[in-house]
């Protein structure tokens, strides 16, 4: 009879040396542990350096790759807490209007627009999204989906806020180093922010909304006043990436609130794995330059990002970081069976 | 003018209630998500289209072809995309949102955007209701409509596989216990779906010319008429159908036509804060699902 | 102090009426379908009457949302448990050790709900030398579940507890061994409403018993009375027929 096999895996020696307080016996360990965060940081912090070399185009593609990776890590935080966004286009977009707005209209140079319009700009979506967060999930996302559409037709129909044209010529930003370290910093901020967050009590319970909010809310808990907080949070990071990019264009109109800031992040998050932040992030770091490179297919590319996204959802639900988490933690090996 | 705004108020209710028939069949009454209507939608138009225009087929025939083709592709979509992540109603929302942009924007780039693409009128002429000119299309779109809506309206209430459409939204368990293949169902529910947007689209589009605009525009429409009227309830499109056309139409004649599509977010925002299951609608809030 | 239940309710739900004094142990009996969790369920607010009250130490809780109703001190179990599969068991805890009744009963600083947890674990009857409370939930036997799902209630130090079912699906040893904690709770002052199957152990250690059948209450009194009533006894057997 042929010798059967079954799939093992089973966690690395290092891996399971690494525990508690043993990590810190040894350098082995040690590197094991802090490589995974340590290198991304320095790359990301040291890419603008480089942009004798790399040219600066390439690193106007950098800013626009931290914005899209805001938008993702917003998008994930709220998806931790059981909300599936749709729209992510709406921070982005209510962001970059109030920024616009008061620098246009009263002069505010950036460092008092920039804060205004990341914060009020939450503001103004969580109150928005309340009466959303009473419903069931599903809700959630329709609403997400359908509100970015229904306020650049507002926009366009009122006139206001510069309408169809938008507003331009507003302050741009003080000098390039200004220009490139502040979006890395802010995902930096926010990527390792989050996930210290959600692994925190604090974290453990909007999880907990996420998988069974009726067992949480018999736990005396207001489920609604957290989700409202998670929103508001996770807003942040998208309405500073709106924010920001108001300033680097140094214009904004209804593209604000185009389709792309909503597909994109949704993307990048499901490709690289929600729930892990540092999976949209990698998603967008990898997506983002790609459709650069591709720029010259135009409107293809949403096809394109599409197609990835329906491929992942279908057929790789838990992206791919989750996959190189288990590669770098675990190896599988072939067992005889009986 | 009070006249002309009750003819046209209608006209335009009936549109968006055929609008919305086709998504509220899928999503609202069988539970299936199915937002890349909107590319379906358009997908009708140009398949009848290019059949008329390259193919040279007779209008009734290219109609009949497009609307078994597009059931066909929706039947597809379910048992290709939907079937992996079926019960996970988030992921099947943002897979065929997917879908649907993706389509949309596909048409985009091959540049289906300019003045020839148009679908011919069933009959042209006009008549005239109490003094206010309405052409045959516009009718025969208040015909259709209406008809359609009393259809489904039977359809779901009074036939078996009405019946299991309707079952399978509420509890899968006990559909499949009573003998209704689920994944045969869903399918199916898809494939109707689509085809009655196809309907829509045939009988809707020789309005105006045919643009990649219209396919969110149908979305949104379909999702505000199912927010407000409750999206598992036939009676409910028709009455939140009314009320949005009219509110439409009075808004276009004093304010301006391009506030009619902000109608739409005012009432979705009302309706989510004052009486979130729609004005038909027996979804409960939150904790009711004990 | 009386605590106080009065309502009509759905259909599901017709008309029952009921009150519970502090330090009662009243058990709910009933046929399947018989409205026991639609009752629970209307008690702690994950449902809303169509009509009457409910009246807790003297103020009306009727529709409130269950968490404000879980703050004024009810609880319950989950007849179905879904616990945090992939977290350590006493992690599942910490999300009522966050609620705000928690920290206005016991204080509590940063870092103090892993003990705590474990402390509620260990009155649930998780052995705490053992590696038992630290074992991911998804590797735990049902009845360890069910605990972990009572420890859940009294990380709340509720004044009123519900138990939907506690025992369904608990081996006769986990039973036993399980009994004795909720006998232990009800000796020390805590009001207790049981829903159960399992009769007889509840006519052990129930002050009074109700019984409902499709909906409406037919019998209330000490565990021996209902025993013999008539009308409860057609319920769960039928009724000869007749000729």
């Amino acid at each position: 009879m042929a010798i059967q096999y079954r799939k093992e895996r089973l966690d690395r020696g290092i891996k399971a040396r690494c525990e508690d307080i043993f990590a810190l016996a040894s350098h082995r360990e040690m590197l094991y542990l802090l490589l995974p965060r340590v290198v991304p940081v320095i790359i990301l912090l040291s890419f603008p350096l480089l942009k004798g070399i790399v040219g600066l185009y390439w690193e106007k593609v950098l800013v626009i790759t931290c914005a899209i990776g805001l938008l993702s890590l917003s998008w994930d935080l709220m998806a931790s807490v059981g909300l599936v966004s749709l729209g992510q286009s709406l921070f982005f977009g209510v962001g970059a209007y109030i920024t616009g707005f008061l620098n246009h209209s009263f002069g505010w140079p950036y460092f008092l627009t920039i804060p205004c319009g990341t914060v009020g700009g939450a503001l103004f979506c969580a109150i928005f999204l309340l009466p959303v967060l009473r419903l069931r999930g599903v809700y959630f996302a329709i609403v997400t989906l359908t509100l970015p559409l229904l306020l650049t037709r507002f926009i366009e129909a009122s006139k206001i806020l510069g309408g169809n044209e938008g507003l331009s010529s507003l302050s741009p930003l003080p000098h390039l180093w200004f220009e490139l370290y502040v979006p890395v910093l802010a995902v930096l901020v926010c990527l390792f922010g989050f996930r210290r967050l959600i692994n925190e009590d604090y974290g453990l319970v909007l999880q907990g909304i996420r998988d069974n909010d009726l067992a949480v809310m018999s736990g005396a808990i207001n489920i609604y006043k957290f989700k409202a907080h998670a929103v508001f949070v996770a807003g942040l990071a998208g309405t500073f990436a709106g924010a920001f990019m108001t300033h680097y264009y140094q214009f904004v109109g209804m593209p604000a609130f185009a389709l792309d800031y909503s597909i994109l992040p949704l993307t990048c998050a499901v490709l690289g794995g929600a729930g892990t932040f540092a999976g949209p992030t990698l998603g967008a770091f990898i997506l983002v330059p790609l459709s650069e490179a591709l720029r010259a297919f135009g409107t293809l590319r949403v096809v394109f990002y599409s197609a990835i996204l329906i491929i992942c959802i279908v057929g790789i639900p838990e992206g791919i970081f989750h996959y190189i988490q288990r590669k770098y933690h675990q190896f599988e090996r072939a067992v005889e069976v009986g | 003018m009070v006249s002309s705004i009750l003819v046209y108020g209608l006209v335009n209710s009936v549109i968006l209630a055929l609008i919305t028939i086709g998504f509220s069949l899928t999503f609202g009454i069988s539970g299936v998500a199915n937002f890349a209507y909107g590319g379906f939608y358009l997908l009708s138009g140009y398949l009848t289209w290019m059949l008329l225009k390259l193919l040279g087929l007779p209008f009734v025939l290219a109609i009949f072809i497009t609307i078994l083709i597009v059931g066909f592709l929706g039947f597809l979509v379910y048992w290709v995309i939907l079937l992996r992540v079926r019960g996970i109603v988030l992921s099947e929302v943002i897979a065929t949102f997917a879908l649907g942009v993706g389509m949309l924007e596909f048409f985009r780039w091959k540049g289906f955007v300019t003045y020839e693409f148009t679908l011919p009128y069933f009959k042209k002429g006009m008549l005239f209701i109490a003094g206010v000119p309405v052409d045959y299309q516009r009718l025969f779109i208040i015909g259709i409509g209406l008809a359609l809506v009393l259809f489904l309206y039977v359809f779901t209430h009074h036939t078996r596989i009405g019946w299991s459409f309707r079952g399978i939204a509420q509890n899968e368990r006990t559909a499949i216990s009573l003998g209704i293949e689920s994944d045969w169902t869903a399918a199916l529910s898809l494939a109707f779906g689509c085809a009655l947007g196809a309907v829509a689209a045939i009988a809707i589009l020789p309005l105006g010319i045919i643009s990649i605009n219209m396919g969110y525009d149908v979305l949104l429409i379909a999702v505000a008429v199912g927010i407000v009227g409750g999206l598992e309830s036939v009676p409910g499109i028709l009455v939140a159908s009314l009320i949005l056309g009219y509110a439409q139409i009075i808004t276009s004649v004093y304010l301006s036509a391009e506030w009619m599509m902000v109608v739409y977010l005012a009432a979705i925002v009302v309706v989510l804060v004052i009486r979130p299951s729609g004005l038909f609608g027996k979804f409960k809030e939150l904790e009711e699902r004990v | 102090m009386n605590i106080q239940k009065r309502f009509g309710g759905l259909l599901a739900v017709d008309k029952v009426s009921l009150s519970v004094r502090k330090g009662e142990l009243l058990g709910i009996i009933g046929p399947n379908g018989s409205g026991k969790t639609t009752l629970v369920n209307l008690i702690t607010g994950f449902v809303k009457p169509h009509s009457g009250r409910v009246i807790f130490k003297g103020s009306d809780i009727t529709g409130k949302r269950p968490y404000r109703i879980a703050e004024l001190g009810i609880t319950r179990t989950f007849q179905l448990v879904k616990p945090f599969y992939q977290l350590p068991a006493f992690k599942n805890l910490i999300i009522p050790l966050y609620s705000p009744r928690v920290k206005r009963l016991r204080g509590g600083r940063y870092g103090e709900r892993d003990d705590v947890a474990i402390d509620l674990l260990e009155e649930v009857g998780f052995e705490r030398d053992s590696y038992v409370p630290y074992k991911a939930a998804s590797s735990l036997p049902h009845g360890y579940l069910k605990r972990l799902e009572l420890a859940r209630c009294l990380a709340l130090r509720s004044e009123l507890l519900i138990l939907d079912e506690l025992f369904s699906g608990m081996s006769m040893s986990e039973v036993a061994s399980t009994m004795p904690i909720i006998e232990r709770l009800h000796e020390e002052g805590l009001t207790i409403i049981m829903v159960e199957h399992r009769l007889r152990e509840l006519f052990r250690v129930a002050n009074r018993v109700i019984v409902l059948n499709y909906g409406k209450k037919i019998a209330d009194g000490s565990s021996t009375e209902v025993m013999e009533s008539e009308a409860v006894k057609a319920a769960y057997l039928g009724t000869e027929a007749e000729g």
